[in-house]
């Protein structure tokens, strides 16, 4: 049973067509790159996936469920989080309220108007366990906005990962990184691929980072499909490396 | 430290709100001028509870305190002459009515929102102005009085004695002001702060952005409600510019003159201008000029308000 199925989508912008009759599969465990050069469509493509807005032809589906209509919450709800190229986060908060908020909502308590001293403590627990997986124990009070980029990334990820998540969707993680930055955001996306089991979809421009993480790669150009297939196949693929690789290398 | 320096706040704010009816008169002041602080400062709070904790400008907060206000008035002159069920039919309708406009138009945002607040706003006003035979029109609901509260064993004269009154007044605001702390600490309202500082990830972590809007537009709303009823017991009497949109601007300029990201800022902001408006307008008409000036100043030199001078001051 494949986690997410995407089907012939498209989105027009009146008359640019920057996604064209694009199909994707994502199976349970996967991490799945998708690559192409500036304009292929990547975001766009993300954005239909989240909820950010809809298709204008073709299907989504999620576990079971036709999600193509759904707003955005209701696709968090349903197991599906997202993180975006300029990083979203609540600057004005500490990392620990940052992290606060979805651990709330994914246990369902977003319209609680009190909580209870045990429930509070509950909350507190996964907190902790959250700034340990994504090492900004020591930063938990500072102010997000007052973070290096890296660790502000790493925050982002880490909200989307305490809404325990089935999908996570990363645009571009790396992307504005210095060589440590980069490095430790691939680590810790590798972790939570394989320790976490956690199935991802990732957008990325570094090609040292879509190698080492990606199981499988879609290459966009022009708004559909050039190559998919293991990294090996992508690297080896003709046509890729006339439209992307050797392009932009 | 920052737990310590809260618990401060809140004690010098309590001591001062508890005893301002025994030194009013000393500094110039009245008894009904320190209830009318109180129930502003409640209007000014609950429409900061939308602006400068969800981040949200609503421009037509008038309608929901002048429907309180109406909403008493009419109940003790046609329905029954008790304050307690005064407050109840005031806050019902105006809560009522904040939640049906707040339906139609959470989905808009800015200025846009800002507008239309004002026009439905101004809708209320023009219903109470034009409709004679039920609101009295331009000269208001009269002919009627706040009446003293029974408790069984007891009777307090609220209507007689100005002090009970303000003490009454009192008890509502900290009970109101009790409520909304407790929210704005509870997961609730931690995805209003969440709304405010960044909608768009609030969105994508799973909140459904317009029905948290709506729920802090009608909380908002109803507080506001609340203390319209206030307002309309205080004076006894009620007139179609407890719901005109000048008066929604006074609760912006409350707001934003305090400090509109801390909790106390819009009461002190309420202070300041009702107590300059009773000064300034004794010597002349254009007060509002001196007030205007005022709010300038603050806002291009100070923007977190008042309170955030003085929390600056304390800092450092």
């Amino acid at each position: 049973m494949s986690l997410l199925r995407v089907q012939n989508v498209s989105r027009h912008f009146g008359s640019l067509v920057a996604v064209d009759q694009v199909s994707m599969t994502v199976e349970p465990g996967q991490l799945r790159a998708i690559i192409g050069p500036n304009g292929a469509g990547k975001t766009t493509f993300f954005n239909m996936i989240s909820g950010f807005f809809p298709p204008t032809s073709g299907t989504i589906v999620f576990g079971e469920k036709d999600i193509t209509a759904w707003p955005a919450h209701k696709r968090v709800a349903a197991g599906m989080a997202r993180t975006f190229q300029v990083t979203e986060i609540f600057p004005e908060l500490s990392v620990r309220e940052n992290l606060r908020i979805p651990v709330e909502v994914a246990a369902g308590m977003r319209l609680r108007p009190w909580l209870s001293r045990a429930a509070d403590a509950k909350i507190r627990e996964r907190l902790d366990e959250l700034l340990k997986m994504g090492s900004l124990v020591e930063k938990a009070n500072r102010l997000v906005g007052e973070l290096s980029h890296g660790d502000q990334r790493a925050t982002e990820i880490m909200m989307s990962l305490a809404l325990r998540p089935r999908l996570l969707l990363l645009d571009e993680p790396t992307a504005g990184m210095g060589d440590q930055e980069t490095y430790d955001v691939t680590r810790l996306i590798r972790r939570l691929h394989r320790e976490e089991k956690l199935t991802i979809v990732l957008i990325e421009h570094d090609m040292r980072v879509v190698f080492h993480l990606a199981d499988r790669i879609m290459v966009l150009a022009e708004g559909a499909v050039l190559a998919e297939g293991t990294a090996d196949e992508i690297a080896k693929d003709e046509r890729v490396q006339a439209a992307y690789l050797g392009k932009t290398e | 430290m920052i737990a310590r320096d809260k618990l401060a706040w809140n004690a010098v704010i309590w001591i001062v709100l508890l005893t301002m009816p025994y030194w009013m008169n000393a500094i110039g002041g009245y008894t009904e001028l320190a209830s009318r602080v109180v129930i502003l400062g409640l209007a000014a709070m609950a429409l900061n509870f939308l602006l400068g904790f969800t981040g949200v400008l609503s421009f037509g907060h008038a309608a929901y305190f002048g429907l309180g206000a109406y909403g008493a008035a009419m109940a003790i002159k046609f329905m029954l002459p008790s304050t307690p069920f005064a407050i109840l039919v005031g806050v019902v309708v105006g809560t009522l009515a904040a939640a049906a406009v707040g339906a139609l138009i959470v989905k808009l945002r800015g200025v846009y929102f800002a507008m239309v607040t004002i026009a439905f706003g101004q809708v209320f006003y023009f219903i109470a102005f034009r409709w004679n035979s039920v609101t009295g029109g331009d000269d208001g609901v009269t002919g009627w009085h706040r009446e003293p509260l029974h408790l069984g064993f007891a009777t307090i004269d609220i209507l007689g004695n100005d002090k009970a009154f303000y003490y009454l007044v009192l008890l509502l605001f900290a009970a109101a002001a009790a409520v909304m702390a407790m929210l704005l600490r509870s997961p609730l309202g931690r995805t209003l702060i969440a709304i405010r500082e960044n909608e768009r990830r609030a969105r994508f972590l799973g909140i459904p952005v317009e029905q948290h809007i709506w729920i802090s537009f009608v909380i908002s709303g109803g507080f506001a409600a609340l203390a319209g009823t206030l307002y309309a017991l205080l004076s006894n009497f009620t007139d179609p510019r407890s719901l005109h949109w000048t008066l929604s601007g006074n609760f912006v300029i409350m707001a934003v003159l305090g400090g509109m990201r801390s909790f106390w800022g819009p009461l002190i902001g309420a202070a300041i201008f009702v107590v300059l408006q009773d000064y300034v307008s004794s010597q002349t008409e254009n007060w509002m000029s001196f007030i205007g000036l005022f709010f300038v100043l603050v806002v291009t030199f100070f923007p977190r308000g008042v309170l955030g001078i003085i929390k600056r001051r304390v800092a450092t």
